[in-house]
């Protein structure tokens, strides 16, 4: 058997273009997700406050509880039943911002907890609301921690976006099955689609690596 | 018990009557009447586990007493477990200072940004003015030369004493001291407690948890002797130090100043 890359070069300018798609809606799904996620894990700092506590803590439940391409197909498919028609990638960073803000919210709940409860108590004892105290002492702190596990759930995002193509989204997935579709070369088309997604992710961990760093020289971190 | 006798001259600036807090079975104070006049330092002292810090703690709000009642600063904190309202509870613990065992300075901010967060946040000082005020702060606790290094690189007695200036910073009324000097290697204790002597001196009203006996004995207008959740005495240090009435005093006494 012998390899043909042909159709991977003469598809190269098609291929990019559905990389930049890629990271356009991992990037705006992000976004949201970071949104979403930072009320969500705020909101469920604090169980006694129950309406607020148990709706994100539904939400994240069932976000995380089922296959993200349902969701997506939910979105896609099943919304129009209702009269509302979404555009595909409004669809596609909806779906993956929502999914993605389930697993941050649990990121900042975890980073916010981790911060020292002294933090909060000195804020509050100079007569800081709890809101203040928040804003301008636990969350500076708080993020710092988030940053290596947002950054793990930034890759997974990238990965992830790849179901998007099934919303008929002309992401990087998308144009390589344009591309086998005519050339017949799976292999060779899907390998070059790793790549590519390689290169994405491995940029985003060494722009990470290098946020961390300095943060960690500037005494942020500990 | 014991209470102090307030004054003909002299309106407490706290007043705490019958309080009571417990967590779940577990009763941490039990009935606690107590008077603290202007300009008085209150020294507390006791075994660990007497309700100490719960006590001071419960001074400015941070915790919640089921029972008894709390004036302070002309408010009424706490009256049978109705708490301040939180906008009030804000504005009372601006006049309220504390300071914690572990310091708590704000690690993401530098030394001068943690003095100045609170009267620039709150108060809405412009940040030179209030930079202004920290810098003398900062000169009167001895750590001018620090105002822009970061909380990391302070030893101990140095983060500690920054945090004294941020407490200032709001221009408190009352200074709780939550045992300033337990988390310091022993050569940095004497640097921090120089910095309260000086705060006594002016006449701030100070409330100390603390094992440091030379501090009671020696700035302490009143020492209040706590165990199981009670005052079981108070008075002078020179009465408190030489001619215990309680055993249980004297006991607690011979323990730490013999280890000493």
């Amino acid at each position: 058997m012998e390899l043909d890359f042909s159709p991977v070069w003469a598809g190269w300018p098609q291929l990019l273009q559905g990389a930049a798609v890629t990271v356009e809606i991992t990037a705006a799904s992000l976004l949201l997700g970071c949104v979403m996620g930072l009320l969500v894990g705020i909101g469920r700092l604090n169980p006694r406050n129950r309406s607020v506590y148990g709706l994100c803590t539904a939400y994240v439940a069932v976000i995380r509880g089922t296959p993200l391409l349902v969701q997506l197909f939910i979105l896609f498919f099943g919304l129009p039943q209702f009269g509302i028609l979404l555009p595909a990638f409004v669809c596609g960073v909806i779906g993956l911002g929502i999914y993605s803000g389930a697993y941050v919210s649990e990121i900042v709940r975890g980073a916010i907890q981790s911060i020292d409860k002294g933090q909060m108590e000195a804020a509050r004892s100079i007569g800081m609301s709890s809101g203040q105290a928040m804003r301008s002492v636990v969350l500076p702190q708080a993020v710092v921690r988030m940053i290596p596990p947002l950054g793990n759930e930034f890759i997974a995002l990238i990965k992830n976006s790849a179901l998007v193509s099934l919303l008929t989204i002309h992401d990087l997935m998308h144009e390589g099955q344009k591309i086998i579709s005519v050339s017949y070369r799976s292999l060779e088309v899907y390998l070059a689609i790793a790549v590519v997604y390689f290169v994405l992710t491995g940029a985003t961990t060494l722009v990470l690596r290098h946020i961390e760093l300095r943060l960690r020289a500037g005494g942020m971190v500990q | 018990m014991t209470t102090q006798p307030a004054s003909p001259d002299a309106e407490p600036i706290v007043r705490i009557r019958g309080l009571r807090k417990a967590y779940g079975e577990h009763v941490v104070l039990d009935g606690i009447d107590f008077d603290v006049q202007p300009s008085q330092v209150v020294v507390v002292i006791g075994p660990s586990g007497s309700g100490k810090s719960t006590f001071l703690r419960c001074c400015n709000g941070l915790e919640e007493p089921q029972g008894g009642r709390i004036d302070i600063c002309g408010r009424t904190l706490v009256d049978e477990g109705r708490m301040l309202p939180d906008r009030d509870l804000n504005a009372l613990r601006e006049e309220v200072g504390m300071v914690f065992q572990s310091f708590n300075l704000f690690p993401h901010l530098s030394v001068i940004d943690n003095v100045t967060l609170g009267p620039r946040k709150l108060r809405g000082v412009p940040r030179a003015e209030a930079e202004a005020q920290a810098r003398v702060l900062l000169e009167k606790v001895g750590l001018a030369h620090k105002a822009e290094a970061m909380p990391a690189s302070l030893s101990g007695g140095q983060k500690q004493r920054v945090a004294i200036a941020r407490a200032l910073a709001m221009k408190p009324r009352v200074m709780l001291f939550d045992e300033p000097t337990s988390a310091l290697d022993p050569e940095l204790v004497g640097e921090v407690l120089q910095v309260m002597k000086v705060l006594a001196r002016e006449g701030m009203t100070m409330m100390v948890v603390t094992h440091e006996m030379d501090f009671a004995r020696e700035v302490g207008d009143l020492v209040v002797v706590m165990d199981g959740g009670g005052i079981i005495e108070s008075g002078p240090p020179a009465t408190i130090f030489t001619n215990p009435h309680q055993e249980r005093t004297r006991s607690f006494l011979q323990a730490v100043l013999t280890r000493a």
